[in-house]
């Protein structure tokens, strides 16, 4: 038996909306012969996973990593580089991507999650600068030029092909769909209770038996896997890739969809990434110094509204999303 | 190894080490005692910049452009402080980092709005413009050794402030434990301004001092506080002592790994890689000497440890 | 009825011209935000004065012009290219001033069958393997300008050089072609991290213990103002000879003037064009742009500008009818137009074959400081990519 009724709450309504409305982009946009804000959604997607991703370990797990993007960055290059080598099969690239941000996230988990705090943020931050300067200075891939791809990713079958608009923009809708349901299992699941119980008393979570150490670790490589995902398909998206994707201000971006959206709410991110887009797009028509009236609303949204737009929906219970 | 070019880099990373320590000092200060990550720190530092270099070029009197650039950029930090910055103390790191990087989209469009988009460029004030010989005949910036004597000096101040006044201990205090700065029933207001603006001070006076090196420029901030965060790190958050070490330890480290990384890796690695990597890890090498000390101490060289 | 006959027939007269004479829409991609808008916005200028003198016609065709802010980053320069393609339905894309913002953004233009025109940047990937029948670039590849400075440094009997350049693509080229040319020795190369390092103090001290005959930068925008005031700082300046490509040029020329930092009179530098250049599309350029907005034009202005009076070449040989894109690209491959460099022509893999010359920082007879025409280093010069490209 479905429960419908969280569907007809402020929260479901605006949840419905939202994503009803990148279900609906391609027809409308073909149907008034504006295919420009296809590809604009296409990407706003691709933000939004990524921001998904870094909800699991900032909203839910409560630690500011300072350096999500990288993921960003592994995905993508994963992509660049294998089809720099002519190797242009998804089944292989994906895996590939996937297998490099597991040890990745694994060896810069552990050494991040030894920290606290301000430290914690900074050597998120150290550890992806790290790898943007390497991407900077290997020649072979293009350095600070970046790469160009040229043959976007094969499925190896014509029914899935990512040179069609309409084939890529749903493959990138269906995996944002695929993780907002996994993040959904994953905070109702006992995996979940304990990240979200460490966030608000470690040593309680500690003393009933969990070691937070390792659950930590296992949702900061989740995310990071997650966040690859996205990578990926930016890749198929601009049919380029830079290391201007993992520059720092690129994370700080991704958490401020995640605070805008709403933390620890499961639509948060789509939504905060959504609002993004479209106030700095609104903004940068009206004057080429955006910035100016950005930064301002960036303070007022963090001063009078700490729970972002999620929170402007009303109260919530804990457990639910 | 050429002992002249060795001494040389010695006292640019010095050099670098002590304008680290001036923006370190500020940071470490507001954010042992508010509990504040302060991104915008830097913009103080860029705007210091442009207003020394504006004030020099129309009066042609650098000790001006000092005497009223510095109070002016303190002002504009006090402001901040109360308008802004004074409602992140109770709030989360997460919020203070947001608002705070809204504070730097805000500054650095200002100034391209205020000021001409491709920056200022000032010169060196005559009287200092020379090079002075030192041993080994190394002929030596005598700015940038002016720049090293003000900032040892503003660190024994600094010291002396810290270890010998009533505002001293306060600050002491509030590092160590935040909540006894609250009981011993001080004007907890007037006490962290105080502290913000004497840290905007610095920053600013860093930049006015900066700028017959670098020119003045809108992003300029960015750049240099994200290294001074590592510093402060390293150092552990709260202690000037601390981030004063690991300033000149980054300058150092910075300053000369620029210098002889190629020729240190070429001892391992054929010659020809050696000098294709040692860019890439130079720009790179302080922050695995971050990674590196925290992994062995999570809590910087300095820091105090949690409970 | 008749009435309503007549008006009808009328107002098809009036519609019919517009119908058959449709606007050719052109759209400029440039850095319009950030500080490095000095430079886009330099461009927009000259972009607005060539529109001005040819009085928005290419023939008979009226032009309409949309720009892009790239804000210095290439997913935001893509974002801006797709806007002009897939929104505006721009016919050609031209601007550019970042190879990783044209890098990024070539697909998009190309991908839609439309013509690119790099107006500025000049990236090897594009001259050589990666050519491509609808790209065009009116200003230089990357390792001309610095080959020409090898050359000059010769010339002149220069010994042995040291190079400080950032390390990114473009520095990585600037260096490549100085090596190419320069027979003396290379006593040193320092790559810098860019952008972010703006302290040049260790390499500096490096150049003083290495003791070179001359020292050879490559540093655009606001880090060349910086360098070499260091420069000028540490006591090198009046022994050792500073040259520079792409280092000095009218954006950063009235700072130092300002600045009063005089050791930047007399140094060289390579180009393929300035604004002293003596003919007469150059002298209408140069003169009307500072009649426009008091200043001098900088190259990426004069490329800018340029590109322009190229496209209005290909409008008018295939008549205003964008749809014929073969047309345009055969009228575009003759660049049959009055130049501001001059003569050129353009080759194999549609880069310019064309002069370098030497320039120096003068005075002018205001008492303003502008670079002047020295000598042609290189004659009708090809890049070294151009055998690369199979098209």
């Amino acid at each position: 038996m479905i429960d419908w009724k969280p569907l007809f709450t402020r929260r479901g309504v605006v949840g419905t909306l939202v994503v009803g409305t990148c279900m609906l982009v391609p027809i409308i946009a073909t149907l008034i012969d504006e295919p420009y804000y296809m590809n604009l959604f296409a990407r706003l997607m691709i933000w939004a996973i990524a921001a998904i991703s870094l909800n699991l370990i900032l909203g839910y797990g409560g630690l500011i990593s300072f350096g999500h993007a990288l993921y960003l960055g592994i995905g993508a290059y994963a992509v660049g580089i294998c089809s720099y080598y002519d190797i242009n099969n998804i089944f292989i690239q994906v895996p590939i991507a996937l297998g490099v941000a597991t040890i990745i996230s694994f060896v810069f988990g552990g050494i991040a999650l030894r920290t606290r705090g301000v430290y914690f943020i900074m050597i998120t931050m150290a550890l992806t600068q790290m790898i943007y300067y390497l991407s900077i200075s290997i020649e072979e891939y293009g350095s600070d030029d970046g790469l160009i791809i040229y043959v976007r990713s094969e499925f190896g079958t014509n029914i899935i092909n990512l040179d069609n608009p309409f084939h890529r923009y749903y493959l990138i809708f269906l995996v944002m769909v695929g993780c907002l349901y996994l993040t959904y299992r994953l905070i109702h699941s006992r995996f979940g209770y304990v990240i979200r119980g460490a966030k608000s008393n470690e040593l309680r979570m500690e003393v009933i038996g969990h070691s937070t150490f390792r659950y930590r670790l296992v949702c900061f490589m989740i995310a990071g896997v997650m966040c690859t995902l996205a990578g990926v398909l930016s890749a198929n998206v601009e049919k380029f890739v830079s290391p201007d994707v993992m520059h720092w201000t690129r994370s700080g971006e991704l958490i401020f969809m995640v605070v805008l959206g709403g933390m620890a709410s499961i639509l948060g991110p789509l939504t905060g990434a959504m609002v993004f887009w479209l106030i700095s797009e609104i903004l940068a028509r009206f004057t080429e110094h955006w910035h100016i009236i950005f930064g301002p609303f960036l303070i007022l949204v963090v001063l009078l509204s700490p729970r972002g737009i999620d929170g402007m929906l009303g109260k919530r219970g804990s457990g639910s999303g | 190894m050429e002992w002249a070019l060795l001494i040389e880099q010695f006292l640019n990373g010095v050099q670098f080490g002590v304008l680290l320590f001036l923006l370190a000092a500020g940071l470490t200060l507001t954010f042992g005692i508010m509990d504040l990550v302060n991104l915008a720190h830097g913009s103080m530092y860029m705007l210091g910049a442009f207003f020394g270099a504006t004030i020099f070029l129309w009066t042609g009197s650098f000790i001006l452009a000092l005497v009223l650039a510095v109070p002016i950029v303190a002002g504009i930090g006090i402001i901040t402080e109360v308008t802004t910055l004074r409602t992140l103390y109770q709030r989360h790191h997460l919020d203070q980092v947001l608002a705070t990087f809204g504070l730097i989209l805000f500054f650095n469009e200002l100034v391209q709005i205020v000021w001409p988009l491709e920056g200022l460029t000032v010169p060196v004030p005559e009287y200092l413009s020379s090079t002075v010989p030192l041993p080994f005949g190394i002929e030596y910036s005598l700015y940038r050794l002016m720049i090293i004597g003000t900032g040892i000096l503003l660190a024994i101040g600094m010291w002396l402030l810290v270890t010998r006044t009533r505002l001293g201990m306060l600050i002491r205090a509030g590092a160590s434990d935040r909540e006894m700065v609250y009981a011993l029933g001080t004007n907890i207001r007037l006490l962290f301004t105080l502290v913000f603006g004497l840290g905007t001070a610095l920053s600013a006076l860093a930049g006015v001092l900066m700028a017959p090196i670098l020119g003045a420029n809108s992003g300029m901030g960015e750049q240099i506080i994200i290294v001074a965060f590592v510093v402060i790190v390293i150092g552990g958050i709260g202690s000037i002592r601390g981030s004063f070490i690991a300033a000149l330890i980054t300058g150092l480290i910075d300053s000369l790994g620029r210098s002889f990384l190629d020729v240190i890796l070429a001892l391992f690695i054929p010659i020809n890689a050696a000098e294709a990597a040692a860019p890439a890890i130079s720009s790179m090498l302080i922050y695995i000497f971050m990674a590196g000390i925290l992994f062995f101490k999570p809590t910087g060289l300095f820091g105090k440890q949690p409970n | 009825m008749k009435k309503i006959f007549i008006t009808i027939a009328v107002s098809i007269f009036l519609i019919a011209p517009n119908a058959y004479s449709a606007t050719v829409k052109l759209g400029f991609v440039t850095t319009l935000s950030t500080p490095a808008a000095v430079i886009g916005n330099d461009m927009r200028d000259a972009v607005e004065l060539a529109l001005d003198h040819i009085d928005n016609k290419m023939g008979s065709t009226d032009v309409e012009i949309v720009y892009g802010d790239d804000e210095f980053n290439p997913q935001k320069g893509k974002q801006a290219t797709e806007r002009l393609v897939t929104q505006e339905k721009v016919d050609i894309v031209f601007g550019y001033i970042w190879s990783h913002v044209l890098l990024a953004s070539a697909t998009t233009v190309l991908d839609a069958g439309k013509i690119l025109i790099s107006a500025n940047a000049g990236p090897s990937q594009l001259a050589g393997k990666g050519c491509h029948e609808n790209f065009f670039n009116i200003s230089w590849q990357n390792d001309q300008t610095p080959m020409a400075m090898g050359e000059v440094l010769n010339q002149r009997g220069v010994n042995s050089v040291y190079v400080v350049a950032p390390l990114y693509a473009a520095g990585k080229n600037m260096v490549a072609g100085v090596e190419r040319t320069y027979k003396g020795e290379i006593v040193g190369i320092d790559m810098t991290k860019w952008p972010d390092q703006i302290d040049w103090s260790s390499e500096l001290s490096k150049i003083k213990a290495a003791n070179p005959d001359a020292v050879f930068i490559f540093y655009p925008g606001r880090h060349g103002p910086a360098f070499i005031s260091q420069y000028e700082q540490s006591g090198l300046a009046g022994k050792v000879d500073l040259y520079s490509v792409f280092t000095i040029d009218s954006i950063s020329l009235p700072r130092f003037q300002s600045a009063g930092m005089n050791g930047v009179l007399g140094t060289t530098m390579t180009q393929f064009w300035a604004p002293d250049l003596d003919n007469a599309a150059n002298k209408k350029f140069v003169d009307g742009f500072k009649a426009k907005y008091g200043k001098y034009p900088s190259f990426y202005a004069a490329q800018s500008y340029d590109a322009v009076m190229y496209i209005k070449s290909a409008v008018e040989a295939v008549g205003g009818d964008m749809s014929n894109v073969d047309g345009l690209r055969a009228a575009l491959e003759k660049a049959d137009y009055d130049s501001v460099r001059g003569e050129f022509s353009i080759g194999s893999n549609h880069f310019p074959i064309q002069n370098f010359y030497s320039r120096e920082v003068v005075e002018d007879e205001n008492g303003v400081w502008t670079t002047s025409v020295r000598e042609e280093v290189l004659t009708m010069h090809q890049d070294v990519y151009a055998s690369e490209c199979n098209m």
